[in-house]
């Protein structure tokens, strides 16, 4: 692995000048900032020279054909791929030199595109897991059932309740999260991220293979999640009808860079974007 | 439903705990009423040993989701440095408990340490690759038992590595290069032996269910999304086989000391691979089963002692079918048809959990 | 001279690991199984071979056919009776199944073959070669075994490159399903696997126990496991890995058995094999695999 650069840590907010922040974020450090972000696998670059600022309490939407580059992205956010070039501040603060879990305990939670649940653990341990650094006993503790085991397991147990609620999953608290039908996985995998107390919340592909009203179930407890946990949300999404009514930012990718930002309205009429998504044939 | 749920855990591992009891008092009125067999009668400590060494190894294996291939290294070190541990205690003048304690305490504290050297490096590699390096680590330790010579008189203790040691008397060695170890004293104690078992249950069903446990359990299922959470991977994944491997240098110190003599050769490839039958013939992540797997499997051999030169052919046969059955989907929808009767029975609205439901969902 | 005349020893042990480790290779790289059983094939090529020209009188050459003939036919049934109903089964199912085969294999020689060792005779009854003015001797068995081993991977690395069933075994080890939506028999590939390899094996046990020169139901199961470190070691799944993997480890072992210590000749070989696959997680020529996320 190549020696990692050490940067500055920068807490200054960067000038928003070709990104849009939601306005009541101006004055707050933005929840994420990369910086030149890049990545060549084998000399390919898959993503190239990506900027991007989700504030403070942003909902912020990443789009783009399939193979533009976008789930890499979210790997070089979290550190499952180490970026060739750039810099990603999280709330103003380099995550250069941190591994994946570090990432997370720094505040960014993710769930992914191919649900990754703990399949054979049931639902709720699957959240205790989201607050397993939040829960405070030893090891020993534990195999000896001191207090604090049960004190905190006590806790944990009712925080992953309250947690559950959020998308109204008390009740399957018991139930193996393997056996659970597709769309409640998704939304497990989203209390599961959010149990780790995120600034920052990366969704990829939270509505697929949900039908229309499941979506739109999902965009309300999206918008519910980033106004009771005063977080930001920055995720992928191909259904267009979610991405436009929730996203306050979009950044388009195509062949791993952004060809457009703006906001919804902005990106509907892009002459480049429609031609990324529809192709180039269509003047004649 | 809290309440609920703690309860479910604690009836399920105070089943495996009342199983274990139940052997003990069987056996204990057998014993008394003089109905156990001389055969029987020796098996009693080994059996506790090889449940210890199922259970522990299935931390590893079924809880953890590593294959080792390496156990029986772990329960060398134990067995040895146990047993040398027990002769000095023995010299020394102590009771057979205190030389029992003490030889356990040497054995888990030696592959405790054994497991971190070897874990530190080894535990970076996944699946196959894990499973050969630690086969080699149990080859490695096993050539360096073969070499080692320790014996004690007057003047003090004297150690060789591939040379014996000159001017030391014959019978003063504890161990002796390839004829292995020779107890001072045999320590068949059976009460003791059920007394250690527990204790290891009680440890490993604890950590199983609680933070750590369940951090183990995520590496299991899914190492990438368990990163995405903020679990330091390298550090759940030591701490199992640490665990597994002190149980197994306990495992080892209480059956050494129950033998007269144990050869380092014993403690090989094929060792190891028995206590991973056991696991997976008890299931995985089934700590129950393998306990009772461990059992079985250790006095079905004897009662087929009649049978002579077919008997580790039988053995072998049973293992390929009972393998063949388990994955046949003519047994498995049969297995299942039972599971759904007997979940029937349970009140409904509280669906089963169980800690030692077999990750792969399946039944052995 | 002692160094040649071990490092030639070294290639003649290591042509023999390679030749077995081939076996588990192919097997690991087109069924992703440890074929723990294949130690125990090489066995039983070799009591099929020294039963065939010492008892029969049949010549060495046809032994060794008859060898790898009837250890060809057992490889097929072992893997069309144990492995193929297990091939969704999880790997650890599998793993102990052919633990199982192992057991079964060994004892029932012991039953038939007795437990004893038997004196393998050479099969190779010519004069050992002298260099040097004699003072490196080499033996036939020795050249026969780098002579074979060569032979067997040109002819493997042929057939593999150019022919349709070679192709075949190519595309069922990168993707069994995608190579069956081709229109090609996975079952049929790894049995063809299953056949050569346990072919080859009986060619190695009739070489190996010609160099001991003895022979006992547990003769293979430390060449296997050996072979088995061998195809790890050069990156298991790779032909050219077992080449490597196998004569590295068989000059690390004679050379260790020489200059460190015969009694630890194996703990250096499988210290070696930990320090590889630390340095490289998956062999000297395996390839590396990204999880994708």
């Amino acid at each position: 692995m190549a020696a990692r650069k050490t940067y500055e840590p920068t807490v200054m907010v960067s000038p928003p000048s070709d990104i849009l922040i939601p306005e009541r974020d101006l004055g707050e450090i933005p929840a994420l900032e990369c910086r030149h972000l890049g990545i060549t696998f084998g000399g390919l670059h898959a993503v190239e020279n990506f900027n991007l600022t989700v504030g403070k309490t942003e909902i912020a939407g990443l789009i783009g054909p399939n193979g533009a580059g976008k789930t890499t992205v979210f790997n070089l956010i979290t550190k499952v791929y180490q970026p060739t070039t750039g810099t990603i501040l999280l709330a103003g603060r380099d995550i250069a030199g941190m591994d994946t879990a570090a990432v997370n305990r720094a505040g960014i939670g993710r769930t992914f595109q191919n649900i990754r649940l703990f399949n054979n653990l049931t639902v709720e341990d699957n959240v205790k897991l989201g607050l397993h650094n939040s829960i405070r006993y030893r090891s020993f503790a534990g195999v000896l059932r001191l207090p604090s085991y049960w004190q905190e397991e006590k806790k944990a147990h009712e925080r992953a309740l309250e947690l559950l609620s959020v998308f109204k999953m008390e009740r399957m608290a018991d139930l193996r999260a393997g056996g659970l039908p597709y769309g409640v996985q998704r939304r497990l995998e989203i209390i599961r991220a959010l149990a780790t107390e995120p600034r920052l919340l990366l969704l990829d592909e939270p509505a697929a293979g949900m039908n229309p009203s499941e979506t739109e179930e999902l965009m309300e407890t999206i918008r519910r999640i980033r106004d009771e946990f005063r977080i930001a949300v920055l995720l992928i999404e191909h259904d267009m009808k979610l991405v436009m009514g929730i996203c306050e930012g979009i950044a388009v990718m195509n062949f791993g860079k952004i060809i457009a930002k703006g906001t919804p309205d902005q990106i509907r009429n892009d002459p480049e974007v429609i031609e990324a998504y529809l192709g180039k044939n269509r003047e004649e | 439903m809290k309440k609920n749920t703690f309860t479910t855990i604690w009836k399920s591992n105070f089943t495996t705990y009342g199983i274990v009891l139940l052997f003990f008092a069987v056996m204990m009125i057998l014993m008394a009423t003089g109905n156990l067999s001389r055969l029987m009668r020796g098996q009693l400590v080994p059996i506790c040993a090889y449940a210890i060494m199922a259970a522990s190894l299935n931390l590893t294996v079924g809880v953890l989701g590593e294959l080792s291939l390496g156990h029986a290294g772990f329960v060398s070190i134990g067995c040895f440095g146990g047993g040398l541990a027990a002769a000095l205690l023995h010299d020394a003048g102590a009771g057979e408990l205190v030389c029992l304690a003490g030889a356990v305490l040497a054995g888990v504290l030696l592959s405790t340490l054994a497991g971190f050297l070897i874990g530190l490096p080894v535990l970076r590699l996944n699946g196959d690759y894990l499973a050969i390096v630690t086969l080699a680590c149990c080859q490695i330790i096993k050539s360096l038992l073969t070499n080692l010579f320790v014996g004690r008189d007057e003047s003090g203790l004297h150690t060789g590595f591939l040379t014996q040691p000159e001017g030391v008397a014959a019978d003063a060695f504890v161990i002796r290069g390839s004829q292995g170890l020779r107890n001072a004293a045999v320590i068949d104690n059976f009460p003791a032996a059920v007394v250690l078992l527990i204790l290891c249950l009680i440890i490993i069903y604890n950590l199983i269910d609680s933070k750590s446990g369940r951090a183990i359990m995520a590496l299991r299922d899914n190492k990438i999304a368990a990163r995405s959470i903020g679990i330091n991977i390298t550090s759940y994944k030591m701490m199992a086989f640490v665990v597994s491997a002190a149980m197994a240098g306990a495992a080892g110190a209480l059956f050494g000391l129950s033998q007269a003599t144990v050869l380092p050769g014993k403690f090989d490839f094929n060792m190891s691979v028995l206590i991973l039958v056991f696991v997976v013939l008890g299931g995985l992540g089934n700590i129950r089963g393998s306990v009772i797997a461990a059992a079985l499997l250790t006095i079905l051999p004897e009662k087929l002692r009649f049978l002579a030169d077919y008997r580790m052919i039988i053995y072998a046969v049973v293992l390929i079918v009972v393998m063949l059955m388990r994955n046949s989907t003519v047994f498995h929808g049969l297995g299942e048809k039972i599971q759904g009767l007997l979940r029937r029975k349970k009140t409904a609205g509280s669906p089963p959990r169980d800690p030692d439901t077999d990750p792969a969902g399946k039944e052995g | 001279m002692d160094f040649l005349s071990n490092l030639v020893n070294g290639i003649s042990l290591g042509s023999i690991y390679a030749v077995i480790a081939l076996g588990y290779t192919m097997v690991y790289g087109i069924a992703k199984m440890l074929n723990f059983a294949h130690g125990d094939i090489i066995m039983v090529g070799a009591y099929v071979c020294f039963y065939a020209v010492y008892h029969f009188g049949l010549p060495g050459w046809a032994g060794v056919l008859l060898a790898m003939l009837l250890c060809l036919i057992l490889g097929v049934a072992v893997e069309r009776l144990a492995y193929r109903p297990l091939r969704r089964a999880d790997s650890l199912a599998v793993l102990i199944t052919a633990i199982g085969v192992s057991y079964f294999l060994e004892n029932t020689a012991q039953l038939v073959f007795g437990a004893n060792n038997v004196f393998f005779p050479n099969l190779f009854e010519a004069e050992p070669i002298r260099l040097f003015d004699g003072r490196l001797v080499i033996s036939v068995v020795t050249l026969a075994s780098i002579g074979i081993c060569m032979a067997v991977m040109v002819i493997l690395t042929l057939f593999i490159e150019k022919t349709k069933l070679g192709k075949a075994m190519r595309a069922v080890s990168e993707d069994k399903d995608a190579a069956r939506l081709m229109g090609i028999s996975v079952d049929r590939t790894i049995s063809v696997t299953f056949a050569i390899g346990s072919a080859l094996a009986a060619l190695a046990g009739v070489l190996l126990c010609s160099a001991i020169p003895s022979l006992s139901p547990m003769t293979g199961s430390m060449p296997g496991i050996k072979a088995f470190t061998a195809a790890v070691f050069g990156g298991i799944g790779s032909i050219p890995g077992a080449l490597l993997g196998g004569l590295l480890l068989g000059v690390i072992e004679v050379m260790g058995k020489a200059y460190i210590s015969t009694q630890l000749s194996d703990a250096i070989v499988f210290l070696v094999l930990i320090i590889v696959l630390l340095v490289r997680p998956t062999g000297i020529l395996g390839k590396k695999v990204q999880e994708k996320v």
